[in-house]
């Protein structure tokens, strides 16, 4: 079978940006470094003979063997060329999980990318509005999706709910609708100097 | 008798001798509302409404009657079905699908099947591929309809409503024949089908798609030239081609926007290349569009079906499951008289079906957009990672762009041309 374009062009252009190619029941897995990657994605939605206009996905993999890194996966594709490429980047467990957004390249990375950093507290560098999005804000137990999270939660049924019946209304609204317009004024002051502090109930 | 104010469509007001108002002039008043003064106001809206189909919760910023900002807010259904796959065999995720994207449960259990069989390298069946076909586009078909009723009914039209509800539940009951479920079909295997469909089955399919036609004319009538859901729907919620993609968007979405990608045509599955059926596109990119693209789906959808059951009628007897005794349970008779299969009956059952190590992303056409399932295996017989690629998550995401501007009524009409489920958004 011949050589994924997309790939061959990327070896010519990135060289060592490309870490290695690997397929996997038909799709093409091109992994990239970490610092690169904004580049290389740049330049596979820019270049005409690339044009990968559509961004399928975002999402990330954790195995289940500790010691093997962490994964952040976009599938790309070309509608012009009718092609699709699956990029990732490696993330080594040790050092910051942090990988440039591509919210400015695709605007469907918004949400995507936010259930990433929710899901396994990856952070996105550039995106505008990274919070949780499927879990609530002021969430503390961690990120769902991460091997070390047990499937059940780290506290017991009787326990979350506990948690949910105490947990104060206003720790519902961000302090971003908080704030909006003259709303904010109208709060109660003590209420207004605990959103300043950050603080919205403890939940 | 104290004087009244009467509405007349005059310039100014007209003053009685007393000099109070008799006559007010029609049409709005030069200057905005004296109690707001430009402020702002914050409308919540959810996540118990029932024009946010679900729990979905917007809370929106208001200048006036226009959008300023829309917040979404959405999780309130989150389940983990990513996380309890990776405790479960493939054929348990199965069940996990039906409640996803609940209101096309067959196409989901046929996207879960394709993505395990492509990572296990298996061929299923012509036979197989046909009712799965049928079973996508039946799926297309009802979560069309329910789009199409509850979309009427925030628009103010009942009758569509019961009209398409009728033609769901007569599916919904062949369904129920099919799986003997409802709504938790569970349908597929990993290489085949959990049931053949009963004996005289293909008939009560063969006159839904004679008789279906007419509800679809007859919605054709009430609303493609109606003036109100016209005025309420055209130049509403537009999106262009190229913002489409940019956002990501699928299915029906990114259809009415302009741009002609369709997974059954564009990454043919289920030998839907094989099919003689259109994909309809539209040119504005708004609800109205939205609206001529879902109808005509259906139009399709039945073109499919007819076609499938002529190709499944010269499959009769044709095997449905693949031979392979690893990946397909054998008979309950083969099982309790046979050594051999037995073993494998246990084996399937407590260890599971397992996949060799490597990775598949599977896309289908679902009726929300382009519903993905992204399998990483490592060899055993759960997966690693199940990732939902979310089809109406992706298109939810460009509601606040879709709202900016337009107005609160508009919001719900935005809203619900989205056709979005929430099972499936906060999975």
């Amino acid at each position: 079978m011949s050589e994924h374009p997309s790939v061959a062009a990327l070896r010519a252009r990135f060289g060592a940006g490309l870490a290695a190619v690997s397929e996997s029941c038909g799709d093409v897995i091109a992994r990239v470094e970490s610092g690169r990657a904004h580049e290389i994605f740049t330049w596979l939605r820019d270049d005409p003979a690339q044009a990968y206009d559509y961004l399928v996905d975002v999402t990330a993999v954790e195995y289940r063997d500790p010691e093997l890194p962490l994964e952040v996966v976009w599938q790309l594709r070309s509608l012009p060329h009718a092609r699709d490429l699956r990029v990732k980047v490696a993330l080594d467990k040790a050092g910051p999980l942090e990988v440039p957004s591509v919210y400015d390249l695709w605007r469907g990375a918004d949400w995507l990318e936010r259930e990433v950093y929710d899901m396994f507290g990856i952070s996105f560098a550039g995106h505008p509005d990274l919070r949780r999005i499927l879990m609530w804000e002021t969430y503390h137990e961690g990120h769902p999706l991460r091997k070390d999270f047990p499937l059940r939660g780290h506290f017991s049924r009787a326990e979350q709910t506990r948690q949910a019946l105490a947990a104060n209304p206003e720790a519902h609204y961000s302090i971003e609708e908080l704030s909006i317009a003259e709303s904010y004024d109208d709060l109660p002051a003590e209420m207004r100097a605990r959103l300043a502090h950050g603080e919205r109930g403890a939940v | 008798m104290a004087g009244r104010t009467v509405e007349f469509a005059l310039s100014t007001p007209v003053l009685d001798q007393h000099g109070r108002v008799s006559q007010a002039p029609l049409g709005a008043p030069s200057q905005g509302e004296d109690d707001l003064h430009g402020e702002h106001m914050l409308i919540n809206i959810g996540p118990q409404h029932p024009a946010t189909h679900g729990v979905l919760r917007l809370v929106i910023e208001l200048d006036g009657e226009r959008v300023v900002r829309v917040i979404p807010h959405i999780g309130y259904l989150h389940s983990g079905f990513e996380k309890l796959g990776e405790y479960r065999h493939y054929n348990q995720i199965v069940p996990l699908t039906d409640r996803t994207d609940y209101l096309s449960p067959m196409a989901n259990n046929v996207g879960l099947a394709l993505a395990a069989e492509k990572l296990m390298g298996i061929t299923i069946t012509e036979r197989c591929q046909v009712l799965r076909v049928i079973a996508c586009e039946m799926s297309r078909i009802i979560s069309h309809l329910v789009w199409l009723g509850t979309t009427g009914i925030d628009l103010g039209a009942f009758t569509p409503f019961l009209w398409s509800f009728q033609q769901r539940e007569r599916i919904y009951d062949l369904q129920e024949s099919w799986t003997g479920a409802r709504l938790t079909t569970s349908l597929t295997r990993v290489g085949g089908m959990m049931a053949d469909v009963p004996e005289g089955w293909e008939a009560g399919l063969r006159e839904f798609c004679r008789t279906f036609p007419t509800t679809l004319r007859e919605v054709d009538t009430m609303f493609t030239r109606n003036a109100i859901w016209i005025g309420r729907t055209q130049g509403v919620g537009v999106m262009s081609a190229a913002d489409a993609i940019n956002y990501s968007l699928s299915g029906p979405m990114l259809r009415a926007s302009g741009v002609p990608f369709d997974v059954r045509k564009d990454r043919p599955y289920l030998g839907y290349e094989t099919y003689d059926f259109d994909v309809p596109v539209g040119e504005h990119g708004d609800i109205y569009d939205r609206y001529r693209v879902r109808l005509e789906e259906m139009w399709q959808s039945t073109r499919i079906l007819e076609q499938a059951l002529d190709r499944l009628a010269k499959l009769a007897g044709a095997p449905l499951n693949v031979s392979d005794a690893r990946v397909i349970l054998p008979s309950k008779s083969q099982a309790m008289s046979d050594m051999e299969s037995m073993i494998h009956h246990f084996k399937q059952v407590m260890e599971g079906v397992k996949a060799p190590p490597g990775e598949a992303y599977l896309p289908i056409e679902n009726p929300k957009g382009e519903l993905g399932y992204y399998f990483v295996a490592d060899g055993t017989a759960k997966p690693v990672r199940w990732r939902i690629r979310p089809p109406s998550f992706i298109n939810l995401a460009a509601l606040p762009t879709l709202c900016v501007g337009a107005l609160l009524s508009d919001v719900i009409a935005i809203n619900a041309s989205v056709d979005i489920v929430m099972g499936e958004i906060d999975r």
